[in-house]
């Protein structure tokens, strides 16, 4: 196996080992990108010179016998809504291409602190309002597994970026499911923490009661890694969570004996593909055979999630999308005649129709004579929502889910249909809802494409999900299957 | 819910957006369908439910009113599209 297709903890022992040098491992993670990006598009734009620097300081740490973390020369791309201080943080959006953050986010920070390598800045839906990363106003990014296929969305280039080998891990950010959905997409392991459990300081606002950090990996034990990193409480985030450190890797046990599993019947409604009901529920029965208990569960209030989300959500983008108005940073229109002029011909030019479908539904629910209808009684539906993972929680440890009702759909298949994008984000958005953390790992294929098993927890209880991935993972081989994508030139797979 | 083209206008200036015919057009039968599926809500009687504003229970947040490190003049007005003297350039308001 090349260098960079290898996960992070294996890395790091040929790291420590002298095996390889952190140098090694950024240029076959290099050698990759030139081989494939041209086709996938999973980056917005690399970070190569800055890579390489940072390498040499951790190969310069092990030749002086010094102890380097677990990250420390370990490639990671970060989706292009995380603030790189001095590198272009652009949303994918032409409002923001040629923005340059004076600093880093607090996430960035941490990865900085840990010496891992930054690679560059990964692709994704337009101020991460999409399921399939088209609305990226600049190009779509390819599912490495089909390259007729989406990779999902919103973080669609972090998730194609890991499947296809193009850096060894990478963060994302996850409202309604941006996170879990692209992983399942790819193949690969996506983390959606508890609320509050990562800081969003220097994270490009979209949802913000949604919006969470996560991490984007090739194996549970390399997510557990890279959220040790991550977690934590910030001053700069109000609502960062105040909670004593974890040591994730301390749940990364092989064992669920007498945990106790809910399988939500709602989750296996209409619309859901029968294969990838199969899947799941296959899965169900692996981790029974390994001693869980499991039982059906029910959430009463499930259906009404993705409306429930749609309306809070849009509201929040509304809201939070006003700052660009071509006055601080950004795009500003080159004719304007009055300020009102300027703010309305800057964010005209300067959004994508998504993200101005978003503010129009999110700006209607919020004013006057609409307010109660639709935002008062979203937060009240949201209530009810929560509620039911509360009681269900009180009875059962993780609850086992699909992710998506399908696998990965054809590019251009939904984009013109706003309503049938939305719906692929019926099973992710609940766990943004009520704040729980949710992780995808890879479960079966359906037509060779992934399928992903959704593990949802109560607030803070990572380290149960985790043990439960894990252990899915130790006793199963779906995560072992590569893309086999060669690049434009190698061959179409 | 049906949203007219007046509806879309009203909302369109709110939002400080400028739409051309076909984009209002487009919106206004997008936005129908959209708030028609939301109004799905309604089957739920939530009289007396509170609302949730943040899954997670956050207490007020305080800190001391301490000054910290903050962007310079240069930096901060780095990313500007326009600029001088030190300040943000608008056109002029009055």
């Amino acid at each position: 196996m090349k260098l960079n297709e290898l996960t992070a903890h294996r890395l790091h022992e040929m790291l420590i080992n002298r095996e390889v040098s952190a140098r090694d491992i950024t240029e076959a993670v290099f050698n990759r990108i030139d081989e494939v990006e041209d086709e996938l598009k999973a980056y917005v734009r690399t970070t190569k010179d800055l890579a390489y620097q940072q390498a040499e300081e951790v190969d310069q740490k092990i030749q002086r016998g010094e102890n380097i973390p677990p990250l420390a020369g370990i490639p990671i791309a970060l989706k292009d809504n995380i603030c790189t201080k001095g590198v272009h943080t652009t949303c994918s959006s032409k409002m923001l291409e040629n923005f340059i953050p004076p600093y880093d986010a607090t996430v960035v920070e941490k990865i900085k602190e840990n010496s891992a390598v930054i690679v560059g800045k990964t692709n994704m839906d337009e101020f991460a309002m999409g399921s399939s990363t088209e609305t990226s106003a600049f190009y779509p990014t390819k599912n490495p597994w089909d390259i007729t296929r989406v990779p999902g969305g919103s973080s669609g280039g972090s998730a194609a970026a890991v499947a296809a080998d193009e850096t060894i891990v990478a963060l994302g950010s996850d409202t309604g499911g941006s996170i879990r959905q692209p992983a399942a997409f790819c193949g690969v392991v996506g983390l959606k923490p508890t609320y509050g459990v990562v800081s969003r300081y220097g994270v490009v606002a979209y949802a913000s009661s949604f919006d969470q950090v996560g991490t984007i990996t090739k194996d549970v034990t390399d997510c557990a890694l890279l959220l040790n990193v991550i977690a934590g409480h910030d001053s700069n985030d109000t609502t960062s969570v105040k909670r004593e450190k974890v040591d994730y890797t301390k749940a990364l046990i092989d064992n669920v004996k007498g945990l106790k599993i809910g399988v939500p019947k709602e989750y296996f409604a209409e619309g859901l593909d029968p294969e990838v009901e199969k899947a799941v529920l296959e899965s169900v029965e692996v981790l029974k055979s390994m001693g869980a208990q499991c039982e059906e569960v029910s959430l009463p209030h499930l259906k009404y999630a993705l409306p429930t989300y749609c309306i809070i959500a849009m509201a929040e983008a509304s809201a939070n999308m006003a700052r660009y108005d071509g006055i601080r940073y950004g795009y500003r229109t080159p004719e304007a005649s009055d300020l009102i002029e300027l703010y309305k011909k800057t964010r005209s030019e300067g959004f994508g129709n998504e993200v101005k479908r978003r503010i129009m539904l999110g700006t209607y629910a919020l004013s006057t004579g609409h307010y109660d209808a639709y935002y008062l009684k979203a937060q009240k539906v949201r209530t009810l929502i929560k509620q039911d993972f509360e009681e269900i929680f009180k009875k059962v440890d993780v609850l086992l889910a699909p992710v998506t009702p399908d696998v990965a759909f054809r590019l251009g298949e939904k984009v013109d249909d706003p309503l049938t994008m939305y719906l692929t984000d019926s099973l992710t958005v609940p766990a943004n809802i009520a704040g729980l953390p949710a992780i995808s790992i890879p479960c079966g294929f359906k037509e060779g494409m992934p399928i992903g098993l959704q593990i949802l927890a109560k607030h803070f209880a990572e380290a149960t999900l985790l043990q439960v991935a894990y252990t899915f993972e130790r006793n199963t081989d779906f995560h072992r299957r590569k893309p086999n994508y060669k690049g434009q030139e190698g061959g179409k797979n | 819910m049906k949203i007219s083209i007046n509806d879309v206008e009203h909302v369109a200036d709110l939002a400080r957006l400028h739409l051309d015919e076909k984009e209002k057009e487009q919106l206004a039968g997008q936005l129908s369908s959209v708030l028609d599926y939301i109004d799905m809500l309604n089957e739920l009687d939530t009289k007396d439910v509170p609302p949730t504003t943040l899954a997670v229970f956050i207490d007020n947040v305080f800190r001391s009113d301490e000054v910290g490190q903050s962007l310079t003049n240069e930096v901060a007005l780095a990313n500007a599209p326009d600029k001088k003297d030190g300040f943000f350039r608008v056109p002029t308001i009055i």
